[in-house]
């Protein structure tokens, strides 16, 4: 076991693909010599080159469209988008072409891009640097959707997302990324598109993804003083869903609550909250309840604390859906 | 609003030319060729056979058979030339409006009217054609084709891309990108712009100030103008930049200037927005004409030859035809076929429920979606 912050395993997890797979490359703005604002592509260009690790211009359309082009020759990339806000230029190239492509082709080409995106808010970041956008992908049939939330994960979690022959866009919990915790460097680690059970409960189901995850397992340990038993999904993969992890749980609990930093209006929590009530209405208590942003764009830092769920906020739904 | 003209932008552009709309042989220093009498004979024969197949797509578009047809009539010389010169290992991204470049790539013309049948969304191998899909989002595809070209340069391979792109498309980001990223990286990349004067029915004013291959110069490496109805012109010019991706001398920018004869696609109505006699004037630099007049005057080919591409034109045509329309209808859940590579839950899940869905009607799958 090694001790790692979360953004070293993405990381390790890189470097393990590169050493894998020569055809796995690195391209973004600033992954080289600085080694990504963030440090997570720390060191792989002087370890694999200025042709594995690539400095690309400052467009992000160009990253997602020429990682596209390397990928039909052979390639496999693994593009940083610097910032959550800053993608929006590359959605044409990842909506109407990386996620289309293959299908286009009748199955003749792959595309296994990897789109790695900081995400989610916390760290006092000014506009554009805060956002939540799973959303806009997990809607996009073609892309699979996934969002680390612990340094083990994040190390297993990116090496298959590289393996991976569909696009997949990776989100990375940027206020997590200090975050130390024990990694197992030849462990295997759950398939992709598994959810995690990562604290059992028989009470209440709280699911969460990327930075929330930590919030709930705040909230559950709260909650157990109150003599509520929470159980903690990660859910890890969006898109697909893990749903069985899901149903089986909320069925045990009969109540469910949803958390996520995006707006909860039309937030992919809408997506389980539906699922959730067509599967497991029986066995419902309560309705599903939603805790996420407002509908309002990001605040400004100084009032990212309002927006951002936290422990008493879950807290409050839980008494909510035990109120009902 | 009239804008002041940049400077330079009165001085009269060098337009790469080796036949006269007369058919008459041109030298150039830096861009002659050499050609065969069965050469010419056979660029003859391509351009006839694409503006036949052509020709009878918009023929089936019109009697329904197609939803949509994007005609080349009138670049057949900037795709034959281009198209030719690539080599196997070259690999070429279009637009929707390469008909000819597919032709050169040895793709089945039926296999091009797929989607505009509506039976799938491109339905041809990249790979076995190194021809790429067509793209329909403006420009897209000039960023594929330089992240290929990287690739290439990764592989140490002795290959060159090609991307087509419109007039209209230099206005997009995504082709001004592109341009930044072959040069700095030196792409063994050729950008083919066929200027054809129109983006549906906006002129050329609206995209540009400065004629489209001087803009190469700002993003550092070469831009050419090439009389885009001269074949021998596109062939030559095209072969030049593709060897010179290939030796390592990175990108260049082919403006080839021509002309759109038909309209933008047969749902689009042209004597809106453009008059008559601009298209007469074009009809005489006709990128066919001049090649059956050279051949002609050369006495390189006779009345029985040109009789025969006509015959062989015809029944591709005939066989173009009835092979659309056996084209096959995609069962239903053809369309949950390679979303992903694999296995994928909520599609795999979607499929089942559909089809026991549409089981449940008498008749099954051919009624249940009757509208």
């Amino acid at each position: 076991m090694t001790t790692l912050t979360l953004a070293k395993a993405v990381n390790e997890g890189l470097r393990r693909a590169m050493e894998e797979d020569s055809k796995v490359l690195v391209m973004g703005e600033d992954v080289g010599k600085l080694g990504g604002v963030f440090r997570v592509t720390d060191g792989l260009q002087k370890d694999f080159g200025e042709d594995r690790v690539i400095d690309t211009p400052l467009a992000e359309s160009g990253i997602i469209g020429t990682a596209i082009g390397l990928a039909l020759r052979g390639y496999r990339p693994v593009c940083e988008i610097q910032f959550d806000g800053f993608v929006f230029p590359a959605a044409d190239q990842i909506i109407t072409q990386l996620a289309k492509m293959p299908l286009r082709s009748l199955g003749a080409v792959k595309l296994p891009v990897v789109v790695r995106i900081p995400c989610g808010g916390g760290i006092g970041a000014v506009e554009h640097h805060s956002e939540s956008p799973e959303a806009y992908f997990t809607h996009t049939a073609g892309l699979r959707v996934v969002a680390c939330s612990n340094p083990a994960d994040a190390y297993t979690m990116i090496q298959d997302a590289v393996r991976c022959d569909d696009p997949i866009i990776f989100f990375e919990p940027k206020r997590r990324y200090w975050d130390k915790a024990e990694v197992d460097l030849a462990a295997a680690g759950l398939p992709l598109d598994r959810a995690r059970t990562a604290r059992q409960g028989t009470d209440v189901t709280l699911l969460a993804y990327g930075p929330m995850v930590k919030t709930c397992l705040a909230a559950a340990t709260a909650a157990e003083e109150e003599g509520r038993d929470a159980e903690v999904i990660d859910l890890r993969s969006l898109n697909p869903l893990d749903l069985d992890v899901i149903t089986e749980s909320v069925r045990r609990t009969g109540r469910c609550v949803v958390v996520h930093e995006a707006p909860v209006f039309s937030g992919f929590g809408a997506e389980l909250a539906a699922r959730i009530t067509e599967q497991c209405f029986y066995n419902l208590e309560a309705p599903v309840l939603r805790v996420g942003g407002f509908s309002t764009p990001y605040p400004p830092s100084r009032l990212e604390d309002h927006y951002l769920p936290d422990l008493d906020r879950v807290l409050d739904a839980v008494d909510r859906v035990f109120a009902y | 609003m009239t804008a002041e003209a940049p400077r330079g932008a009165d001085a009269p552009p060098e337009l790469i030319q080796l036949l006269t709309p007369e058919g008459e042989r041109v030298e150039h220093p830096d861009y002659d060729i050499e050609l065969t009498a069965e050469e010419v004979r056979s660029l003859y024969r391509d351009l006839v056979l694409v503006r036949r197949v052509d020709l009878e797509a918009v023929a089936l578009q019109r009697q329904g058979e197609l939803g949509l047809w994007a005609s080349l009539l009138g670049q057949e010389a900037a795709q034959i030339g281009s198209g030719r010169a690539l080599t196997d290992a070259d690999m070429a991204f279009p637009t929707y409006r390469e008909h000819g470049v597919a032709w050169c790539r040895d793709v089945d013309p039926v296999k091009l009217l797929g989607m505009f049948r509506g039976v799938n969304h491109g339905g041809w191998d990249p790979y076995e054609h190194n021809f790429h899909l067509y793209t329909i989002v403006i420009g897209s595809q000039t960023l594929h084709a330089v992240g290929y070209a990287m690739g290439v340069q990764r592989d140490g391979a002795e290959a060159a891309t090609i991307v087509y792109f419109g007039d209209g498309a230099t206005s997009q980001g995504d082709v001004n990108e592109s341009f930044i990223w072959a040069s700095v990286f030196n792409a063994p990349v050729v950008f083919f712009c066929q200027n054809n004067q129109w983006a549906i029915s906006e002129p050329l004013e609206k995209q540009t100030r400065i004629p489209l291959y001087k803009r190469a110069s700002g993003f550092g490496f070469p831009g050419i103008r090439v009389d885009g109805n001269d074949v021998f012109a596109c062939l030559a010019v095209t072969r030049k930049a593709l060897a010179d991706a290939r030796s390592g001398q990175g990108p260049t920018l082919i403006e080839a200037f021509t002309y759109r004869m038909g309209a933008h696609t047969t749902s689009d109505d042209p004597t809106r927005y453009r008059v008559a006699n601009e298209l007469e004037a074009w009809k005489l630099k006709d990128p066919i004409e001049r090649v059956k007049a050279y051949l002609f005057k050369n006495q390189l080919a006779d009345q029985e030859f040109f009789d025969k591409v006509d015959a062989e034109a015809d029944a591709l045509g005939k066989d173009v035809r009835r092979r659309c329309l056996e084209l096959p209808d995609p069962k239903p859940e053809a369309m949950f076929d390679h979303v992903y590579g694999g296995p994928h839950a909520l599609v795999d899940e979607e499929r089942e429920q559909y089809l026991a869905y549409l089981a449940g009607f008498e008749g099954g799958a051919e009624t249940g979606a009757e509208r």
